[in-house]
């Protein structure tokens, strides 16, 4: 009965920390959404997993704390700077994280994925290149800064917007907040969702890619240009992975070079959780695991957040391989 | 001359040195064939003492041995390890080159095989029943087999690349384990472990103390000689066998073999579970080698390095896993002063010689047919197209 007992303590030990946990999960969820775009889209339209995308994303936010450095915003900075630098600042990172991470897409389709295309390789041997590329450019990082852990600045001066307390209509949760930073990070993921859903279902670029997703060999027929689109779904992929990388820089005080690996899994998990090949899809799913993982942390411990993700990974591949949204970019609106 | 004019002569000139070092391992598998029988039979026997009397080697002006590099470790310890390794390769050679299946968590199998030795062996674990060593090694192959079973039954109806990703993810469920659960002890682990029985016989120096132990690891790594030439003949009697052909339909397709009646389920669990089996085996001989097994020894990335070694020599051919393993691991190891870039080094090699030969340095000739097929209809696709 003493197990039993643990759990019904556990559980009531996630309730009252339900909020909090909420909160940070949505957030949390909002980056991994933002990294699994680019897994959705290039899975879309190529059908292979682009292991090397955590990648894209550790370059960017190397990227943006190296400009923000030399324009002297380091992380030992004292004073949060006036609104409008701050505005300036945070534009600037966002460009720089997607130039960095647009290019090292384009480099990564380039020089793993084109040759191999080329050949018609099995599928195993994309996912060995994209290995390789993977701990190539984590490696030339690591190399860059020593591979010592770097500290992001505080840009952002985190204050609470929202103040919420469940205990005045009577349930037993701790009161908890939501700063600005908080609410911007969702707003941002849910904005690149919008841009790249109506970019690829609004404008001729989109229907190239889409036309692509659906049947290459016919789109190349009516004239679409293949390769011209596979870069384009990488350099979109890059600028997502971009945008996440700045958001992460904001929201976490340190970087370190290895920290692709278990990122990227995680919105792998979550374009999966989606549905993979689903913009929509990786939406939901990022904001799904961030909220599952958080919520794991709460009921079994802190030691085992990463655990339930992974678990949660399996579940889902088994009974529902193909997500929470299902279709995949060339089925959708076909 | 351009840049991209002298990268794409450079290109040029490593695809004609590639192409000749292929056709110079056709030639020699060609003559080694062509020799008489009991020549080829001298040869190997040869080869296999020059192997096991590698540890005691010297050959004067030519450093070969790690300890004589600045702060290389002992040869006898690299070599044990690189062994312990290439039975991992051959194991998962079963896996990826014969059946096609990606696994990129096999280190978990290996992991649950150490964690059985030190379990059942070591005094510091929690079970009250101390086994000696020959009991501990068959029930490290039987759990890793079962936990190979438990994972393949649910996820092997999944397609390849979401198996390869499942597979990554039980890799990290059992390392967070380790890390987490209070029977593995964590980072400091669990030692004590039981070691193989035996004496040193009489004449040798050490005569009469334990032949295996901690102090000296070439006891170790003649055994896991002999454990990966018994683990060669028997993988290589399956190859032949019914169960052999069924993995080669099934890897070369398998909705064409499922129509022609090939249990494909059955024999993807079939090869999952050997596979994880000589996984176990491995982790059960790293963990008595080292004497002591903590969850800092299971990093995904040295998996992810299995499969890399596998597929860089040539998956489906033995000889290929074992060069391309110990290419992968010895190099480093003798190269010390690189050990800061040799995952740079070893992320690029990765690419390139993926990009040039997708078929690995010394290819199965089946695999490399296959191989050779697809780029033709890649070709004949571009031509209509």
């Amino acid at each position: 009965m003493d197990f039993f007992q643990g759990m019904a303590d556990n559980f009531s030990n996630l309730w009252t920390i339900i909020g909090d946990l909420t909160v940070t999960g949505l957030t949390q969820g909002a980056i991994y959404a933002l990294i699994a775009l680019g897994y959705t889209l290039v899975y879309g339209v190529l059908q292979l997993i682009n292991f090397a995308h955590s990648e894209v994303f550790l370059v960017g936010a190397f990227g943006s704390v190296m400009v923000w450095g030399w324009l002297g915003y380091s992380s030992g900075a004292a004073a949060v700077p006036p609104l409008l630098v701050v505005i300036g600042m945070l534009l600037l990172g966002a460009v720089t994280a997607s130039i960095f991470s647009g290019g090292t897409a384009l480099i990564i389709e380039r020089v793993a994925y084109r040759p191999l295309r080329r050949k018609n390789a099995p599928r195993l041997i994309f996912l060995i290149t994209a290995i390789g590329a993977s701990v190539a450019i984590s490696e030339i990082v690591g190399l860059l800064v020593d591979r010592k852990v770097v500290s992001t600045p505080a840009l952002v001066h985190q204050k609470f917007q929202v103040w919420f307390d469940p205990s005045d209509i009577g349930l037993n949760i701790n009161s908890f907040g939501i700063t600005n930073l908080q609410i911007g990070i969702v707003l941002c993921a849910i904005g690149m969702w919008l841009a790249l859903d109506l970019f690829l279902n609004r404008t001729k670029f989109g229907l190239g890619i889409r036309s692509v997703a659906q049947d290459e060999d016919t789109a190349a027929l009516m004239g679409v240009n293949k390769d011209r689109v596979i870069m384009l779904t990488f350099l979109l992929g890059g600028l997502a992975a971009g945008v996440a990388a700045v958001l992460y820089n904001l929201k976490f005080p340190q970087i370190t070079f290895d920290m692709g690996f278990l990122l990227g899994i995680k919105a792998f998990t979550a374009a999966v959780l989606g549905g993979i090949g689903n913009l929509r899809g990786a939406l939901v799913g990022g904001l799904v695991l961030g909220l599952v993982e958080n919520w794991g942390a709460g009921f079994f411990g802190n030691d085992w957040m990463n655990v339930t993700a992974f678990v949660v990974l399996v579940v889902v591949l088994m009974f529902r391989p193909t997500g929470i949204l299902g279709d995949s970019l060339g089925k959708a609106r076909a | 001359m351009t840049l991209t004019d002298k990268l794409r002569t450079a290109g040029q000139k490593i695809r004609t040195a590639d192409e000749k070092r292929a056709s110079f391992i056709q030639g020699a598998r060609g003559r080694w064939h062509d020799l008489p029988k009991a020549w080829r039979i001298a040869a190997a026997l040869a080869g296999v003492v020059v192997l096991f009397a590698l540890p005691n080697l010297y050959i004067p002006g030519i450093p070969f041995r790690t300890d004589e590099v600045d702060g290389g470790n002992s040869f006898g310890f690299v070599l044990s390890t690189i062994a312990i390794y290439v039975l991992v390769a051959i194991g998962l050679n079963v896996v990826i080159g014969m059946a096609g299946l990606l696994d990129l968590g096999y280190i978990g199998f290996y992991a649950v095989g150490a964690y059985s030795v030190a379990l059942f062996g070591s005094p510091q674990s929690i079970v009250a029943t101390k086994f000696p060593w020959l009991i501990c090694v068959p029930i490290a192959i039987a759990l890793a087999m079962v936990s190979g079973v438990i994972l393949g039954t649910p996820t092997l109806r999944l397609r390849g690349d979401y198996l390869a990703i499942v597979t990554l993810g039980f890799g990290e469920i059992v390392r967070l384990i380790a890390v987490n659960a209070e029977f593995t002890n964590g980072t400091s682990g669990l030692g004590g472990m039981p070691t193989p029985p035996g004496t040193w016989p009489a004449g040798t120096e050490l005569e009469g103390t334990k032949l295996f132990s901690v102090n000296d690891s070439r006891p170790f790594y003649w055994l896991t000689l002999v454990l990966i030439f018994a683990v060669i003949f028997g993988v290589k009697q399956l190859e032949r066998s019914r169960v052999g052909r069924s993995w080669l339909a099934l890897r070369e397709d398998e909705d064409a073999a499922s129509l022609m009646g090939v249990a494909t389920f059955q024999f993807k669990l079939w090869a999952f579970a050997i596979g994880a089996g000589i996984g176990g085996l491995s982790g059960a001989m790293f963990a008595s080698r080292n004497g002591h097994f903590g969850s800092n020894s299971i990093t995904l990335l040295l998996s992810i390095m299995f499969v890399a070694a596998v597929v860089l020599g040539g998956q489906g051919n033995i000889l290929g896993v074992t060069v391309g393993t110990v290419l992968a691991f010895y190099l480093p190891e003798r190269f010390r002063s690189f050990a800061d870039k040799r995952d740079l080094i070893f992320g690029l090699a990765l690419i390139l010689i993926m990009v040039l030969r997708p078929q690995g340095l010394l290819p199965s000739r089946r695999r490399a047919r296959e191989l050779a097929d697809r780029r033709q209809e890649a070709k004949e696709a571009t031509i209509v197209g």
